[in-house]
């Protein structure tokens, strides 16, 4: 069985499918990244650096937005990734999207939640 | 015979085909439905009951709803006859129940507990009444169909990370096929489509369709800003994110897979209702399992194909229910439970390809009559969506 999956060439992390310990290098198509932190299997793991208010991208699309800094190799959970969707707790609710396989997600989620509602 | 995929069904007098030939007893109302479940005891497995908490004290579409949720039942192709248990002052008309099951061909009668006088008269008449349409359609053939005839249910629950790699995108690759062949697929659970509805509303037909798709998103994103509520409370639940789930988005772009990579978006339609477009058709249900199984039956589905990572027993009172995993534990610790087991995705001792074809396999062999471990187990969860209090 592989380490990790990257399930689409889109996305910045990939799908631990088995339990990953610090300092393992794993190798994926696109290159080789340390493991930073303990990552449970099926949690996900950053393949690249991910900035603060950016698109965390699995299955080729956005599945929320980073709320902290995260490095190459850290494991991407509710401490630093939240969902922009279903967000009764915000000011406001996010526009809906139109039919559009690919995302605008950078232009349009450009910051102004960034953070808040942390869980 | 052809070369295309079949499987052996009961062509009803309204054209439609069935892939069970049960007797329906349906309570009007919740009053009647400890009789309606006994009458179905007395003639399982043939004999089925809908027992429900509603059909009096309910306004406007709340009781639509249930009435006309009960009407897709008593008309649905899977059912060869119909029972109706009445009481006698309930809102839901056993006439109108009656009427539905006629305008399909299917036989019927009422028996109501008020006038019959109680609940043992009703009883023995109504069993006496189920157990003759029972050897009656025991002795109907069932005939070769073209898998287009077939309306799949798309449905997954109990999900963790083996869904969205390995149970779904299996059985997406089934609806795919299934819609190239001229079939239908429905999909529901309209808060586990919220952060893939893009990858949909790029597949639908028509613009209308793809603007009523993005409109029931918006309102449940609406309904929970109204109530100041944050649905990550729910979605994804607790078992989800130990499960390494994080968010929503996360969630539905692992169970949108279900509903394939091509087939096209044809229709959006409300609860219960009648799936009429030939391809794939979005059905506003809520997430609940059983209230999302219950609608999609109700809309015509004729067999139900559930996914599930940490397993889950439900079934329906008249549609076969198919449970297929990704998760070799969960395939081992619920065996019972559990129909197909497509874990060897995850080890990648089988290719999604070869399973899908287990699985294309599995639900034309269910189809023709095959049992499916809910249907062993006596699993016929029923449960009719509503949205408003109890008046």
């Amino acid at each position: 069985m592989k380490p990790a999956l990257v399930i689409s060439e889109r996305d910045n992390v990939a799908t631990a499918l088995q339990a990953l310990e610090p300092g393992r290098d794993l190798t994926f198509a696109r290159g080789r990244v340390s493991v930073l932190d303990v990552v449970p299997s099926g949690h996900k793991i950053a393949l690249c650096a991910i900035h603060t208010g950016e698109a965390v991208i699995k299955y080729g699309s956005p599945i929320g937005l980073a709320t902290a800094e995260i490095p190459a190799g850290a494991h991407v959970h509710t401490h630093n990734l939240a969902s922009t969707r279903g967000r009764g707790d915000l000011e406001a609710p996010p526009p809906p999207r139109l039919a559009e396989p690919d995302e605008r997600n950078g232009e349009r989620n450009g910051g102004e939640r960034n953070g808040a509602g942390k869980p | 015979m052809s070369e295309r995929p079949g499987f052996l069904g009961y062509r009803r007098p309204d054209g439609r085909i069935g892939t069970r030939n049960h007797v329906l007893v349906v309570p009007t109302v919740i009053c009647s439905s400890v009789v309606a479940e006994r009458v179905a005891a007395a003639t399982q497995p043939i004999g089925t009951a809908v027992p429900h908490l509603a059909g009096c004290g309910q306004l406007g579409p709340d009781m639509r709803v249930t009435h006309d949720t009960l009407a897709a039942y008593c008309g649905h192709p899977n059912v060869g006859a119909v029972v109706v248990i009445a009481l006698g002052c309930e809102q839901v008309v056993a006439q109108s129940l009656a009427e539905a099951a006629r305008r399909h061909g299917k036989p019927v009668e009422i028996v109501a507990i008020q006038s019959e006088g109680g609940t043992v008269r009703t009883t023995a008449k109504a069993t006496a009444i189920a157990q003759r349409f029972a050897d009656a359609l025991a002795a109907e053939p069932r005939e070769w169909c073209d898998a287009s005839e077939l309306v799949l249910s798309l449905k997954c629950g109990g999900s963790d990370y083996t869904s969205g790699l390995a149970s779904n995108p299996t059985l997406g690759r089934v609806t795919d096929r299934l819609v190239a062949l001229g079939g239908t697929a429905v999909l529901g659970e309209i808060a586990e489509i919220m952060g893939a509805e893009h990858l949909l509303a790029s597949r639908a037909t028509r613009p209308a369709t793809a603007t009523k798709l993005i409109q029931i998103i918006t309102r449940v994103e609406t309904e929970a800003r109204a109530l100041g509520l944050d649905i990550r409370g729910t979605q994804p639940s607790p078992g989800n994110i130990r499960g390494g789930l994080t968010t929503i988005e996360e969630k539905s772009l692992g169970a949108t897979h279900k509903g394939g990579e091509v087939a096209p978006l044809e229709d959006v339609v409300a609860y219960a209702a009648p799936i009429t477009q030939k391809g794939l058709t979005v059905m506003d249900t809520p997430g609940l399992d059983v209230e999302s199984v219950t609608g999609m039956v109700g809309g015509g589905a004729q067999v139900v194909v559930f996914t599930t990572g940490l397993g889950t027993p439900t079934g329906n009172p008249i549609a076969p229910v198919i449970k297929v995993t990704g998760n070799a534990r969960t395939a081992r610790q619920m065996a019972d439970n559990i129909d197909l087991d497509v874990s060897g995705i995850m080890d990648d001792s089988e290719t999604l390809d070869a399973a899908a074809d287990r699985l294309f396999a599995e639900v034309l062999a269910v189809a023709s009559g095959q049992q499916t471990s809910a249907e062993r187990l006596g699993h016929r969860e029923f449960a009719i969506h509503r949205r408003n209090p109890t008046i």
